[in-house]
């Protein structure tokens, strides 16, 4: 097997993961199990599985409340990120965190934020330290299109710009701020207009097309370790599900959704791909599908046996 | 020992944690070049270079964000905050994020951290230049906060802060950069949590901290030429409370007075004496009272802003009510 | 938790002797306290099955805390209460009752509070010093804001009588508690227990002594009579007879055998004759010989040595500390002429025995003799008598020592 092609199957049994996951979630999610506010990311997989492909071990990733993909594609295990949200002590956040704030500092996941744009100054620190004590890391920092009406959105771009500090921002343009919009909430929608105000390399790139995601990610990356400084993506993608597990979608037409999934779900399109290249057969499609499952069985299993943190154990951890 | 001003003390300190430790740096707005608006920086940026003394675009909640990564990347970043009274740009980084991060991660994002801002009024800068905000940040699991009042301490506390592992936050009164005094320039950090007693005395606990300790031992001296004895203690560090220091020396006066200059309402003040009457509610003799700032957006002109904060007249008429009613 | 002394505020609860569901018997011991003076049996005043115990084994409560419920005979268990296993048919109905509660009939009131009707305002720190001195706040005059009675001000009445207060009525409950923080040994406790009572019979009774000596050889013939064909474990001490004396005088004078309450005297109901009893590693314990005026002379000596095993191996009960109206110390071991006491409040009167030696005596024809001689010494509390009957009681008390045979 050619290295793209056994990239490429990879990308796609990635996406497939964080979507079986997901799909998981929300059956559990309906049981009980997971409580708290859950965001899924189906038919966003494209951008987490392209932009972190193009990273390497000694980058940060900084991610919303909406980051599962980020989380899994990071190598976070799938039993801590279930555990996580079953709030189980064996979580990857040991049950304070939730859906919304996976953890795992040894893979440089710096979590999952859920103030939006609250992420963005943390994200210019990261690469800050990384400069400051000369490590040759890169900062991926991903937000969605609610965050550019953020104040810390312009101000993290311009200080990063200012600092030359090699942040990678990835925004997630689903084109809804929550259920608001993007004309409704951008006096200039074209987001990719922004950044280069601030002096920042920007790209727009069919969040759609996975491995489209993958290049423009590994461009920026690229760029950001020969000449120091940040850079912009503006993934242009849509969420199947809604915003999060308590939400009517009036804000949206059914048929707009049903459109996107059906002409442009990432999973099926790198499939068609796959296929049309003769680079994955059916059995090993039907393979690729039934290893998920079993991860995702795991992590269910997991994270069912996995113990609650003793309440004697409140307090711990707030501080050092 | 060596005759500094409490800005030399906080600049001395400084100036021994950006040399001697790599990972260190100061950022802010206008740190560098201008040597910050209180002059506490003059002279670093020259010194020390632009790697190590950052001034920033005026965006505090992307700075102190910034200095929040920073600290999570390994970094050990002072930021330091103009006043308090921009620092409520940063809020929700501060809250969000510094006091959050370990806990929500299960233990494993550590943000060894340090603010520095300065606080308070008193030099008719009008209301939104003049807050005192210390108990907002106190009320915060998942930081400390100190609030130095001498010389001395400006130093020793800033170096404790620097060397604890955790986000701290120093508050340094307006009114306290041109104090004077004694200071050992060799002196080690100062433990933090830990009050100090500044002045022994029988009959009333006078508790206070930054700016308002020079006043409260004023006020002290007033009320032994009236022949009432009062110890002043200085809290030094607003979270945590050292509630056993404070209960030790109630226990033996039986009275309490707490001097704040934040508003009485919701204050610091009133956590303290809650505490207190919690505590040793069977050592009082009087019910504790308060000086507090009046509930108005603090005024410009001298004698409004002199009649809204705690003076020392104000403290001696209270303690003296507290002793003899 | 019973209180066992007029200077005991808390005691701790060693071992219970009865469990949930087991039946009690009226006097039966039912639990064993650690306090001041060491351990304590307490026993139960009622009968049935105990239903509850309220208090934990090594827990620490104040007087007046109960200890365990009883459930009387008959009665009914209470709304989901489990039946207690091994309990016999209930057959007699009654109410439940709590074991170790002081009897208001038995032992001199133990609360804490002070008298609340007219109490004037004072802070929490007065009202804490007030508890553990058993200062009235009722009689300390107030010196802070307002006339608030501070610490000091109770402070001062303990100190000093509180120039500027007025004088204090007597206490309910002296100090035992230790100061917090502190852990004293139970010779420490004992020791505080015993400063603090003293300390306020000082502080508190205006004392007036009188004394009387007398020629004893009456009773010491009698005791040495009643030996000769007694054996060992049977043989009567003098001090037995000097007991008996005291208890027959009391029939007459029962404003010696009375407490001082609420500034009147209040006569006791029974005579208990408390009995100061030294412990061979220091300290001292007065237990009381109950209903000693209906004891005849081998009865109270049997008493009297029952108690005194029983004080110096640390098998007390509860009753025995707390019941007695008025005591007896006798130093005539120790070789000391006469003994003027204090009184141990709240009672008003102390009868002290010096030895009995042989003096010279001036008999009743004029003539100089040897005759075994003995100095009584009355202490008692000015508010509650005067000199004149103190006298006189005394006199009653020699009486019967020179006519053993009317008191025996």
């Amino acid at each position: 097997m050619s290295p793209a092609r056994e990239h490429a199957v990879e990308l796609l049994r990635q996406m497939v993961l964080v979507r079986r996951f997901e799909e998981k979630c929300a059956e559990l999610y309906g049981l009980g199990k997971i409580r708290g506010f859950l965001h899924l990311y189906v038919g966003e997989e494209a951008v987490a599985a392209g932009v972190l492909a193009a990273l390497g071990p000694d980058d940060n990733v900084l991610a919303t409340y909406r980051e599962h993909g980020q989380a899994l594609l990071r190598g976070v295990p799938p039993g801590a990120v279930m555990a996580e949200m079953f709030g189980r002590a064996n979580g990857c956040s040991r049950g304070r965190g939730g859906s919304m704030h996976l953890f795992d500092v040894e893979r440089r996941f710096h979590g999952g934020h859920a103030i939006v744009g609250g992420g963005l100054p943390v994200a210019v620190g990261l690469a800050l330290a990384d400069t400051h004590l000369g490590r040759a890391g890169v900062t991926a920092c991903f937000f969605g299109d609610g965050a550019t009406a953020e104040g810390e959105f312009h101000e993290s771009l311009n200080l990063a710009a200012l600092w030359r500090l090699p942040v990678l921002f990835v925004c997630e343009n689903n084109l809804y701020a929550m259920g608001t919009a993007l004309e409704r909430h951008q006096a200039v929608p074209d987001l990719a207009a922004k950044p280069p105000t601030y002096g920042i390399p920007t790209e727009r790139v069919d969040g759609m097309d996975v491995l489209a995601v993958e290049d423009a990610a590994r461009r920026a990356v690229e760029r950001m370790r020969a000449t120091p400084g940040p850079a912009f993506l503006e993934v242009r993608t849509y969420r199947f599900r809604a915003h999060s597990m308590y939400d009517a979608e009036l804000y949206r037409d059914k048929a707009e959704v049903k459109r996107w999934a059906e002409e442009r779900d990432p999973i099926r399109l790198l499939d068609d791909d796959l296929r049309r290249r003769g680079w994955l057969d059916a059995d090993a499609r039907a393979a690729l599908e039934r290893g998920v499952e079993q991860l995702v069985r795991d992590a269910v299993a997991e994270a069912e046996a996995g113990p609650l943190e003793p309440v004697e154990d409140l307090e711990r951890d707030v501080l050092a | 020992m060596t005759r500094l001003t409490y800005r030399e003390a906080v600049r001395g300190a400084l100036r021994q944690i950006l040399a001697s430790d790599p990972r260190a740096f100061l950022l802010g707005e206008d740190v560098g070049k201008y040597g910050g608006a209180y002059a506490v920086s003059k002279g670093l940026l020259a010194e020390l270079g632009p790697a190590k003394v950052r001034d920033t675009p005026l965006c505090e909640s992307t700075f102190v964000g910034a200095g929040i990564g920073a600290a999570i990347g390994g970094a050990r970043p002072i930021v330091e905050v103009m006043t308090v009274n921009f620092s409520l740009l940063a809020l929700d980084q501060i809250v969000n994020n510094a006091a959050t991060l370990r806990h929500m991660s299960g233990g494993q994002v550590a943000v060894p951290l340090v603010v520095r801002m300065a606080t308070g009024a008193g030099r008719q800068l009008a209301a939104q230049h003049s807050h005192s905000l210390e108990n907002w940040y106190a009320h915060v699991p998942g930081v400390k906060v100190v609030a130095p009042a001498t010389p001395q301490d400006a130093r020793d506390l800033l170096l404790a802060a620097y060397a604890d592992p955790n986000p701290v936050f120093v508050f340094e009164h307006v009114l306290s950069y041109p104090l004077e005094g004694e200071v050992d320039e060799t002196s080690g950090a100062a433990p933090l949590g830990r009050a100090i007693v500044r002045r022994a005395g029988t009959q009333l606990t006078i508790v206070a901290w930054g700016g308002s300790l020079p006043k409260a031992l004023a006020a002290a001296e007033a009320l032994a030429a009236e022949g009432v004895d009062a110890a002043v203690i200085d809290l030094r560090t607003l979270r945590p409370l050292d509630l056993e220091a404070i209960g030790a020396s109630v226990r033996a006066t039986r009275r309490l007075l707490v001097v704040d200059e934040g508003w009485k309402t919701g204050s610091l003040a009133g956590e303290i004496v809650a505490q207190v009457v919690e505590t040793v509610f069977f050592d009082l003799d009087a019910p504790p009272a308060r000086v507090c700032s009046r509930e108005v957006p603090i005024p410009y002109a001298a004698h409004l802003e002199a009649a809204a904060l705690p003076s020392v007249e104000r403290i001696v008429a209270a303690g003296r009510g507290v002793v003899r009613g | 938790m019973p209180s066992l002394g007029a200077d005991m505020e808390a005691g701790t609860l060693v071992a219970w002797r009865k469990r949930p569901g087991e039946r009690v018997t009226r006097g039966e011991i039912v639990a064993e306290l650690d306090t001041d003076k060491g351990v304590i049996e307490v026993e139960s005043f009622h009968d049935g099955v105990i239903e509850t115990l309220l208090v934990a084994e090594g827990e620490r409560v104040p007087v007046g805390t109960p200890l365990a419920r009883i459930q009387a005979p008959g009665a009914p268990p209470p709304p989901g209460a489990p039946p207690p296993p091994g309990a016999a048919a209930p057959s007699v109905a009654g109410a439940p009752s709590v074991a170790g509660a002081p009897s208001p009939a038995a032992a001199p009131s133990a609360a804490a509070a002070p008298s609340a009707a007219a109490a004037p305002r004072s802070s929490p720190a007065a009202r804490r010093l007030a508890r553990e001195l058993g200062v009235d706040l009722g009689a300390v005059r107030g010196t802070g804001p307002g006339g608030v009675i501070t610490h000091d001000d109770v402070a001062a009445v303990r100190r000093d009588g509180a120039p500027g207060a007025t004088p204090p009525a007597p206490a309910r409950v002296p100090p035992a508690a230790p100061p917090p923080g502190a852990s004293p040994t139970p010779g420490e406790r004992m020791r505080r227990a015993i400063a603090a009572a003293m300390e306020r019979s000082s502080r508190e009774v205006p004392h007036y002594h009188v004394s009387l000596t007398i020629d004893a050889r009456a009773a010491t013939e009698l005791v040495a009579r009643e030996n000769e064909s007694r054996p060992i474990e049977r043989r009567l001490v003098v001090g037995a007879l000097l007991l008996r004396a005291v208890a027959a005088a009391l029939r007459r004078f029962p404003e010696m055998n009375a407490r001082w309450e609420d500034g009147r005297v209040v006569p006791a109901a029974e005579v208990h004759l408390g009995v100061a009893i030294a412990l061979r590693d220091g300290g001292l314990l007065v237990p009381a010989i109950e209903h000693a005026d209906r004891l005849g002379l081998d009865a109270t000596m049997e008493a009297l040595a029952d108690l005194t095993r029983r004080a110096r191996s640390g098998e007390l009960r509860s009753g025995d500390l707390s019941r007695g109206t008025l005591t007896v110390t006798s130093l005539g071991e120790r070789g000391v002429d006469a003994v003027a006491g204090l009184v141990y409040p709240p009672q008003v009167a102390l009868v002290g025995f010096g030895r009995v030696a042989p003096r010279p005596w001036v008999d009743e024809a004029g003539g100089l003799c040897v005759r075994p001689v003995l100095t009584i010494t009355l202490a008692a509390d000015h508010r509650a008598s005067d000199g004149h009957r103190g006298g006189l009681f005394l006199t009653e008390i020699a009486r019967g020592l020179k006519q053993p045979e009317t008191i025996r």
